[in-house]
């Protein structure tokens, strides 16, 4: 059973969301980088690109597969995870802390209410 | 639910996740496919390939008949040795690639397990006028034992005879003992063995060969291995529309001395041209993946059939089909992106090393 930290919010595309006073961490579950394998490739945003909750923002690519990144809320990234570049596979090994993704400087509180709870995201991969 | 091997329960037991196979439930990985490819690299990895399709050819026309069904020719071994072939159609499309065993009296094939029904059927289909009788062997196991330890760790499990036979063989050389063939062979670019051998053995193999410490391996792991030694995968760079000559095969090709099925159709591409099958090593960004365009300097496109990321180099590299000449610089496009990538001969990786060559 894969690990879902119960104080995170969750996109239905598998990223998870932790909000610290606005600024919000990205990265992709336990489940998803499970899924994918091991990761060899993390393409990430432009530090002061401007996305909307849903828009593209990076691919992580396993060696079987790409699969696209969702930004999960709107606001302007803030900082991208560059050890990402030379190290991939610290999305695997801990995909909650060294694994994250980017920092979005949220611009939608709000945005935050649409995604899921852990309880939510948890029912959703059982009936995936 | 799709067809079981023998080795089902010890798969999941191993830790195996089990994915659709081509209507087998076969393991991708035990954990981390890259790690799986390591082992075979540096050590030695098993694989159970158990779903891959056994028949054997006998009858007084076994020779003439495969001497008119294959593209290369079973009289350039003798019996104890395997071939690799490809088996075409009249236009030369590859309806399969193959390995055939010669025996003493008769003949083994080993055929892809996604194309096995239409194998048996073309083969049914061509056997008229010859004196044969074609039985596919659904109660032989196959493993796959990979790797610079390979032989060594295994030959230290095996009763005498075995062991020996697994010790003396030299490469494309196969023995038999009782039920069991060894030969070897693999689709790694390592040194090892593959044995067939009956259903009710094969656990008991798989038990010993990762008590001894030897590594259970993927489908996923497979796939990269081979790709790193420069061999085809069927369906991805070529099918029954591609030829020998556009799949880097050329060199399982005996032309000229019989008719078999294809050889008219691959005389006429020869002499008129044709796109080939190279390797490509990635300078830019990203993973280089099947069905990316690749865009030569002057223009002119191409396609990926085969790409990863090669564990091995840290590098990703593919298998790409283009105009004929192809060398140099060429740009993939990835992403809507151009990214840069060097023209290579395959293979990329031999016994471990890197081996390729930029053309």
């Amino acid at each position: 059973m894969s690990e879902i930290p119960a104080e995170l919010r969750y996109a239905s595309s598998h990223e998870w969301a932790k909000n610290d006073d606005g600024t919000v961490t990205v990265g992709i579950t336990e489940h998803a980088q499970d899924a994918m394998g091991d990761l060899v490739y993390v393409e990430l945003p432009e530090v002061g690109q401007v996305v909307a909750a849903g828009d593209e923002a990076g691919v992580v690519e396993s060696v079987k597969a790409a699969s696209d990144i969702y930004a999960p809320v709107s606001g302007e990234i803030v900082e991208i995870n560059e050890a990402l570049e030379d190290e991939p596979e610290l999305v695997n090994n801990a995909p909650y802390e060294g694994g994250w993704l980017f920092k979005i400087a949220m611009s939608e509180e709000t945005d935050l209410d649409n995604l899921l709870t852990a309880d939510q995201y948890q029912a959703q991969i059982e009936s995936e | 639910m799709g067809h079981r091997t023998a080795l089902y329960d010890a798969h999941v037991a191993a830790g195996g996740k089990m994915v659709d196979f081509g209507g087998w439930d076969m393991p991708i990985n035990y954990g981390s496919q890259i790690e799986e490819h390591h082992a075979v690299r540096q050590k030695a990895g098993v694989f159970d390939v158990s779903h891959m399709t056994v028949v054997d050819i006998a009858g007084a026309g076994a020779r003439d008949y495969l001497r008119h069904l294959l593209a290369n020719d079973v009289d350039r071994i003798e019996p104890g040795r395997a071939l690799y072939s490809g088996m075409l159609n009249e236009r030369a499309g590859v309806i399969d690639d193959l390995i055939v065993y010669k025996r003493d009296n008769d003949y083994r094939l080993v055929v892809n397990c996604a194309t096995r029904e239409t194998d048996l059927a073309w083969m049914e289909s061509q056997a008229g006028g010859f004196a044969v009788d074609i039985q596919e062997r659904p109660y032989l196991a196959m493993l796959a034992i990979q790797g610079p330890e390979a032989r060594a760790t295994l030959a230290g499990l095996l009763d005498a005879s075995k062991a020996d036979a697994v010790n003396r063989l030299k490469v494309f050389g196969f023995a038999e003992d009782g039920d069991w063939m060894i030969a070897r062979t693999g689709y790694t670019g390592e040194d090892g063995v593959e044995i067939m051998l009956p259903n009710n053995d094969v656990v008991a193999l798989w038990d010993q060969l990762l008590a001894a410490g030897v590594a259970p391996a993927g489908l996923g792991a497979r796939d990269t291995l081979r790709l790193e030694a420069g061999m085809n995968l069927y369906g991805n760079d070529m099918d029954d529309g591609i030829s020998p000559w556009e799949a880097n095969m050329g060199w399982t090709l005996v032309l000229n001395d019989r008719d078999f099925i294809g050889r008219q159709a691959l005389l006429n591409q020869q002499q008129n041209g044709h796109a080939e099958l190279v390797g490509l090593v990635l300078e830019g960004k990203g993973v280089l993946r099947a069905h990316q365009k690749v865009i030569l300097p002057n223009n002119e496109e191409g396609e990926i059939t085969s790409g990863t990321f090669s564990p091995t180099l840290g590098k990703s590299i593919a298998l790409a089909r283009l105009p004929a000449g192809a060398s140099g610089k060429v740009d993939v496009e990835i992403r809507n992106k151009r990214q840069p990538a060097q023209v290579v001969k395959a293979p990329f990786v031999r016994n471990g090393k890197a081996v390729y060559k930029e053309i």
